[in-house]
């Protein structure tokens, strides 16, 4: 019996934590289900405890979406998981399609399951507005380029790693806007990344963590860190 | 004693070039001695400093250094000099903020992983 748990980070999702991690729940009780409380001001961290259903990690500090999910990553290494969801915590990620997710992981034809929104033919669910779905082709293009696996939906926060993709990244994790920077510390490190068609939905409440200006930034900021990432060499392969 | 007072007139920008300097040296010494600054630290701005000691008592050495580098207007090279040790400086810093902020992000982690664990199974499903 594979161990799962859930990473769920959550900033200011007082709203959307208890649905989340109640829908997580339904699918399979035995799943341990770890939010990741990243300093926030509301009371994300006294709704997520009183569903009595999920380990509450509360940084003192918010960190940012990378280093919450590292916290995540740290806690599954340390416990022993043998496989990690990571699941955002403001309800656009279904809990029903973490079987899927996790398949070619149990199948072992993967380290690393990315859900994307933008493999399947119907497009169904929340496909995200033009300018965000032309900076993740984007970013898509980058990445085949720099470590030649074909990613569609390289922002996606709907992911699933085996063991050996915990131990690395619960020792070098990116932290501002993690996830098109993990594809390439992966690839650079010979992890087989697999994209599962997946759908998801537009958030349910709160505030998203990237608009207007700081979607500039986030652009300049990611490729500028995907290009340096990819210079790095690999890690030896005693460090995970 | 006119003599005296006239040489002191003629080397003005020497004298305080070195008394700057000097000054300036003894500071970050002075700092280090109370322990507001760490030795680790402080190295770059000692190196920076006794530089300029050096070529403000040998001023010919400044007039060599603008030529080797191809500099005719040999101030210039003094400024060029200077911001060279300020970016080297600046770039330390950056270093040390970026391992801060590293070990800064680690303890977060760590103090979010404990408080769990001495709290064990309080907020968890039985």
């Amino acid at each position: 019996m594979q161990r799962l748990c859930v990473i769920v980070p959550a900033y200011n999702e007082e709203a959307n934590i208890e649905g989340v991690i109640t829908s997580l729940k339904q699918v399979n009780p035995a799943w341990k289900v770890v939010v990741v409380n990243d300093g926030s001001s509301d009371k994300t961290a006294e709704v997520a405890a009183t569903t009595g259903h999920a380990v509450v990690l509360s940084l003192p500090c918010n960190l940012g979406i990378g280093g919450g999910v590292q916290t995540g990553f740290k806690y599954a290494n340390r416990n022993d998981f043998d496989i990690a969801i990571q699941f955002d915590g403001d309800g656009q990620h279904i809990a029903s399609e973490i079987p899927k997710l996790i398949a070619p992981i149990l199948e072992g034809t993967a380290d690393v399951v990315i859900g994307s929104r933008f493999l399947s033919k119907s497009k169904e669910g929340f496909q995200s507005s033009l300018a965000r779905r032309f900076g993740i082709h984007l970013l898509g293009a980058i990445s085949h380029c720099l470590v030649h696996q074909r990613i569609t939906d390289s922002t996606s926060g709907f992911r699933a790693y085996n063991r050996r993709a915990i131990a690395l990244l619960s020792q070098i994790y990116p932290v501002d806007y993690p996830e098109p920077e993990a594809i390439i510390l992966l690839g650079k490190n010979g992890f087989r990344m697999v994209e599962i068609p997946v759908v998801m939905q537009e958030r349910q409440g709160g505030h998203s963590s990237i608009s207007g200006f700081k979607s500039c930034h986030y652009m300049i900021k990611v490729i500028v860190a995907m290009f340096i990432g990819s210079l790095r060499p690999p890690l030896p392969p005693k460090a995970f | 004693m006119s003599e005296f007072l006239q040489i002191i007139q003629d080397n003005r920008v020497q004298i305080f070039s070195i008394l700057g300097s000097v000054g300036l040296f003894l500071f970050i010494v002075h700092l280090i001695q109370r322990r507001k600054l760490k030795e680790e630290h402080s190295i770059l701005w000692l190196t920076v400093f006794a530089f300029f000691i050096i070529i403000s008592v040998f001023r010919p050495l400044l007039d060599v250094l603008a030529k080797l580098a191809g500099i005719y207007y040999a101030p210039a090279a003094l400024l060029l000099f200077l911001i060279l040790g300020i970016l080297i400086i600046l770039i330390h810093y950056s270093i040390i903020i970026s391992k801060l902020s590293e070990q800064n992000k680690n303890l977060i982690q760590e103090v979010a992983l404990l408080k769990e664990k001495i709290q064990p199974g309080k907020n968890e499903d039985k």
